[in-house]
């Protein structure tokens, strides 16, 4: 196969490893661009007034979708591109604001080739800010078990997220 | 109840359920509503404004020869599912806001819970989303809790997923989303 060579293989994972650190300083701009990105109008992701006097929060706040692209840049900046995800579960416990250093760190939980010879890891991620988990995410993704796997090929029953 | 102010489908369950809301709100498990289109086909400048909004350096969406070795040609990130199908903020003949997740809507109103959270949303990711492709959806509601009462206040947890295909009927990925709908607790 040619293209980019994996960056991570299977088996190079184990249960307990930590996936690399990622720090961001959050400004308006990460809230608006994050938010017109996803094509969310809704006003508390633009408007600090809104947001304010409306949904009673400090200021404009990162929306879900967006965040949704945060976590997967963190997990895809781990894997390299052959990581392919296949599930990711969000549980929303805080906002992340402007001013805010959203600090992303995960563990891996477990690791399972399944039936279909598809090789999986599963992480915790949090995304938290002054060691608030504002976000925790379940993910499930795809890695090559070979240099010349690819999860990407994958179709039909040889893919179960 | 009435049913007044329901649209006509959440009436008819109403009636059919002898004015129970909750057994009106439960008849509607698994069944298929609000099949929709996309307004807009898949394109990649939303693709590369998602990635540079979270500095996304990716190779599957900046470098096409690493696309077509890996994927096949271009693709979407994958948790820019629900991206492709926000409505536009304005359209012409349009009169009111489209609501996305429209069966949240929906219980809010059948149930009379005038309050409402997502706790928890789950995407799971099948064939890969290209640009050009038209994506369909369509939303199935999944369960209806007995009343809980949390810190929130009291009400229904329901669970609700989003199934999406491309144009050729392939599935892409289904959102499941975890509601709960309550009145605030007495202060």
């Amino acid at each position: 196969m040619s293209g980019p060579a994996p960056r991570l293989l299977y088996d190079r994972v184990a249960v307990g490893d930590r996936l690399p650190e990622l720090r961001y300083d959050v400004t308006a701009s990460t809230v608006v661009l994050g938010a017109l990105a996803s094509r969310d109008w809704r006003p508390m992701h633009h408007d600090k007034d809104f947001a304010v006097h409306r949904n009673g929060t400090r200021d404009i706040f990162l929306n879900t979708p967006n965040q949704a692209a945060w976590f997967e840049r963190y997990v895809t900046d781990w894997t390299g591109p052959h990581g392919r995800l296949g599930r990711v579960t969000f549980s929303m416990k805080g906002s992340v604001f402007p001013g805010d250093t959203m600090v992303m760190c995960g563990t891996v939980e477990g690791t399972e080739v399944d039936e279909a010879g598809c090789a999986w890891v599963s992480a915790a991620i949090e995304l938290a800010v002054d060691g608030d988990v504002k976000t925790a995410c379940a993910v499930r993704v795809a890695v090559p078990q070979t240099t010349d796997d690819n999860p990407w090929a994958r179709r039909g029953d040889q893919w179960r997220p | 109840m009435t049913g007044a102010g329901l649209s006509g489908a959440l009436r008819a369950a109403l009636a059919d359920q002898a004015g129970d809301p909750v057994a009106a709100a439960r008849s509607l498990i698994g069944g298929e509503q609000y099949p929709e289109e996309g307004e807009f086909p898949v394109e990649r400048g939303y693709i590369w404004t998602t990635c540079s909004s979270v500095e996304n350096a990716n190779p599957l969406f900046w470098d096409d020869e690493a696309a077509a070795d890996l994927t096949n040609g271009p693709i979407a990130p994958p948790t820019m599912l629900s991206v492709w199908f926000r409505p536009h903020h304005w359209a012409p003949g349009r009169t009111e806001a489209a609501l996305p997740l429209q069966v949240h809507f929906d219980l809010k109103a059948l149930l009379e819970l005038p309050e409402a959270v997502m706790t928890e949303n789950t995407i799971t990711f099948y064939d890969p989303v290209r640009p050009g492709d038209r994506l369909h959806t369509h939303q199935v509601l999944r369960s209806v809790s007995d009343e809980k009462t949390t810190k929130l206040g009291t009400g229904r947890f329901w669970v609700i997923e989003v199934v999406y295909h491309n144009q050729e009927g392939g599935l892409v990925g289904v959102e499941s989303y975890t509601g709960f709908g309550y009145r605030r607790a007495a202060s």
